[in-house]
């Protein structure tokens, strides 16, 4: 299978490619950017005009919802949700039940999302067994049965010396620990950023401090036994500074901000509105503010989705009993850009955060359109505005804040490896 | 931003919280009340307004005294009563509330007073009824409990009738009190100049002060120069603990007593929206005090709570209807109906 995507601008960030050219993939890889490779005949053309052609978006965390939860969702409605939201390479968290903490588990997973096929899904294992903070997990096993790091999920590890030892084990063999940074004790019970919109709501709060604590933790551990951190889902102006000091002192962290806190505030909690009920909460304008400006400096590396579908009735309860969580696969792309045309940056820079650089993190190949990697593609029309409603949605959870809101940038034909795995209905 | 409590002409068609409400409702309520208080001492204490409607209290969280005051107050309407414990029936057999809910509207229902143990639980339900359904919120976890708030600044405003000239302090669990919070709302809504909440910081939610409050953590100093006194309710399980050390710590540093009542004005009015702990945070002979209008708070609960109903569910002309039928209550009524242990505006100390 040869094709030939023409017409199309070309956006590729770790290439610094930005022009308009021509793409040519044969046998599922990229083998000419620009120049037409000698004996090059395509099976199939698809004219890319007006549209941008990017590297197939990396997704850092995305809940796939199997096996466990396949009421809310399932691999296939969501992997089905990543095709047309662009999204080519993704990383599912641990939390499933039963929990990603065996070798055979993993597999299972590997070999179903392989025979669905429309995305490559590189599973995060969990740091301790069952998530309990207390046992390690067989971490060169659930490597070897493909993953690509290790993570706690929601779950924080409050035995300061488990987690010295689970850096210190992880670090012998170069392992990427993934850590959403929250002190347990602070944030027990909380649901919504600890201030004046959870004190008006009567909700219980959970303080900013909870994460920079967390956060100095985690920082002086990794840098006491040499461990590659990432931090997930930054939410405080707090956390962001302590992450940009991190990296100037040279320990190896990196950092992540979901698309959703980097728009939204407790403020948009309304009414008790249950589809704001995230985790982390929501925080302040000053809060979100830090988090996209740190997202501009370079101190947070990436966007995630945090991709938590949730069925209906789970949200359909007050707010504290609702289950935390917003679909977003298909919102990754557009709030991504929104947050680049909000500080005047490229489309280029919105999509460093949401290819090559998630995929550094992960360490795979994926996130770039160099001459001979896999075909991962996404072709999208950056000026078309649509509204998010349900029936959008490929998602099987229809749960998101930005429901009836206005975005743009749409994603018009998704490649993995060359074959064509989603094209928008005109 | 758009108000779920109020229809598109402006009138009341929930009770969820008193938070963003009009002054011209609240005083619209307070003002019903006024012709609902004489109702309860003629012989025959009802009146039709809600003859042939049926109220139904859904109590998710157990409570005597707030659904035994609703019930008087739909029944006094003429209304039909329906009591439902979910605590203790489907919720425990796994129902979740909008199968509760939806069952009851199945029934036609007219009026749902609903209480949760958390946030937000009246407004979810107001968000599914039908239109034809009021929903009033008798208390949703920490966040409001509207009439609670009402019937507090209806004593207040019996026996202290110039709001915009009064010091109010409220003493005690601001933290975890909805109380707290729907009279916070309506005294600044109502134009009181100077609301006080005097509690530990262990019993202050973050932020209070944006509410429009001053925080005080002395009492002595908070008290100092009031004219209404609001003590809250300190919960069992919150006297011992990380958030105070002990119930006999408590009363001494936060407990209302008469030498500590000396501090506000002398004819300031202590209330409390009970159930009180006597002893830990308030003195048995301030509660029973002459200054005590507590049990008056009681009496006018209903009143209000009848206002309420009357308003939802008899339209907006329930007020004058209820005005025309029982007589229009005249300035002078105000002292009749005092709850009797108040002195006159005076010197009592």
């Amino acid at each position: 299978m040869k094709i030939h995507i023409k017409n199309g601008h070309v956006i590729d960030p770790k290439n610094n490619i930005n022009a308009k050219q021509d793409v040519y993939i044969a046998a599922g890889k990229i083998v000419g950017i620009g120049s037409k490779p000698a004996d090059f005949a395509a099976n199939q053309t698809i004219d890319a005009a007006g549209l941008t052609v990017s590297p197939g978006f990396v997704d850092l965390s995305a809940r796939l919802r199997e096996p466990g939860s396949e009421y809310s969702a399932t691999l296939v409605s969501e992997l089905h949700a990543a095709a047309a939201g662009g999204v080519t390479s993704l990383a599912c968290t641990p939390d499933t039940q039963p929990v990603l903490d065996e070798p055979g588990l993993v597999e299972m997973l590997k070999h179903r999302a392989k025979q669905i096929n429309l995305a490559h899904v590189y599973p995060l294992g969990a740091l301790t067994r069952q998530l309990n903070g207390k046992l390690l997990t067989e971490m060169c096993k659930l490597t070897e049965a493909g993953c690509v790091g290790f993570s706690q999920a929601d779950s924080a590890i409050t035995d300061t010396q488990v987690l010295w030892r689970a850096c210190e084990y992880a670090a012998t063999f170069g392992y990427t620990l993934f850590l959403r940074a929250e002190d347990e004790y602070l944030a027990k019970n909380g649901v919504a950023h600890d201030g004046e919109m959870a004190s008006r709501l009567g909700l219980k709060g959970i303080p900013a401090a909870a994460e920079g604590l967390a956060i100095a933790s985690i920082l002086r551990i990794a840098l006491e036994t040499s461990t590659k951190v990432h931090l997930c889902r930054l939410s405080t102006a707090e956390g962001v500074a302590l992450v940009r000091n991190a990296k100037k002192q040279g320990i190896q962290v990196t950092a992540d901000v979901s698309a959703q806190h980097l728009h939204l505030t407790d403020f948009d909690i309304g009414y008790f509105n249950t589809h704001a009920n995230l985790k982390p909460p929501l925080r302040t304008m000053r809060d979100k503010e830090a988090l996209s400006a740190g997202l501009k400096d370079g101190t947070i590396d990436a966007v995630c989705s945090d991709h938590t579908p949730v069925n209906d009735d789970a949200k359909l309860l007050p707010f504290a009993e609702a289950e935390a969580g917003a679909t977003g696969l298909e919102l990754l792309l557009p709030l991504a850009l929104k947050w680049a045309n909000q500080h005047k940056l490229s489309v280029s820079d919105a999509i460093s955060r949401i290819t090559a650089q998630p995929a550094a993190i992960l360490g795979i190949a994926g996130g770039h359109l160099g001459i001979g990697s896999d075909a991962d593609i996404a072709i999208f029309d950056p000026d078309q505005v649509w509204t998010v409603t349900p029936g959008q949605l490929t998602s099987q959870g229809k749960n998101t804040p930005f429901l009836g809101i206005e975005m743009m940038g749409k994603v018009q034909y998704t490649l993995l490896h060359g074959q064509i795995t989603y094209q928008a209905r005109h | 931003m758009y108000n779920p409590q109020l229809d598109a002409d402006g009138n009341l068609k929930h009770l969820l919280t008193i938070e963003g409400l009009p002054k011209r409702i609240l005083n619209q309520i307070l003002d019903t009340a006024e012709t609902f208080v004489g109702v309860a001492e003629r012989d025959i204490k009802k009146v039709p307004l809600l003859r042939g409607k049926t109220v139904c209290n859904i109590f998710f969280e157990n409570s005597t005294r707030t659904r035994t005051t609703f019930e008087i107050a739909a029944k006094r309407l003429s209304a039909d009563v329906i009591n439902l414990n979910v605590g203790t029936s489907s919720q425990s057999k796994g129902e979740t509330i909008l199968d509760t809910v939806d069952n009851l509207i199945a029934m036609h229902a007219d009026m749902f007073v609903v209480r949760h143990a958390q946030s937000g639980a009246a407004h979810f339900i107001a968000q599914h009824v039908p239109d034809n359904i009021s929903v009033i919120n008798a208390g949703d976890g920490r966040h409001a409990h509207p009439t609670q708030g009402l019937l507090d600044v209806f004593t207040i405003r019996r026996y202290k009738p110039d709001m915009h000239n009064l010091r109010v302090a409220l003493v005690g669990d601001v933290l975890h009190s909805r109380v707290a919070r729907s009279e916070i709302h309506a005294l600044t809504t109502l134009g009181v100049p100077e609301v006080r909440v005097i509690a530990p910081k262990t019993l202050l939610p973050t932020g209070i002060e944006k509410m429009g409050v001053q925080v005080f953590h002395d009492l002595k100093a908070g008290l100092k120069d009031v004219d209404v006194i609001m003590m809250l309710r300190l919960q069992n399980e919150r006297m011992s603990g990380a958030m105070l050390p002990s119930a006999q710590e408590y009363f001494k540093t936060f407990g209302l007593t008469q030498d500590k009542l000396k501090l506000a004005k002398a004819d300031a009015i202590v209330m409390h929206p009970g159930p009180m702990n006597r002893g830990v945070e308030i003195d048995s002979s301030v509660a029973d005090g002459s200054q005590s209008v507590i049990l008056p708070q009681v009496t006018y609960g209903i009143a209000v709570r009848m206002a309420v109903m009357a308003l939802l569910g008899g339209g907006q002309s329930a007020g004058a209807a209820a005005g025309g039928l029982l007589g229009s209550s005249s300035p002078s009524s105000l002292q009749a109906v005092g709850g009797g242990s108040m002195p006159a505006q005076g010197n009592n100390a």
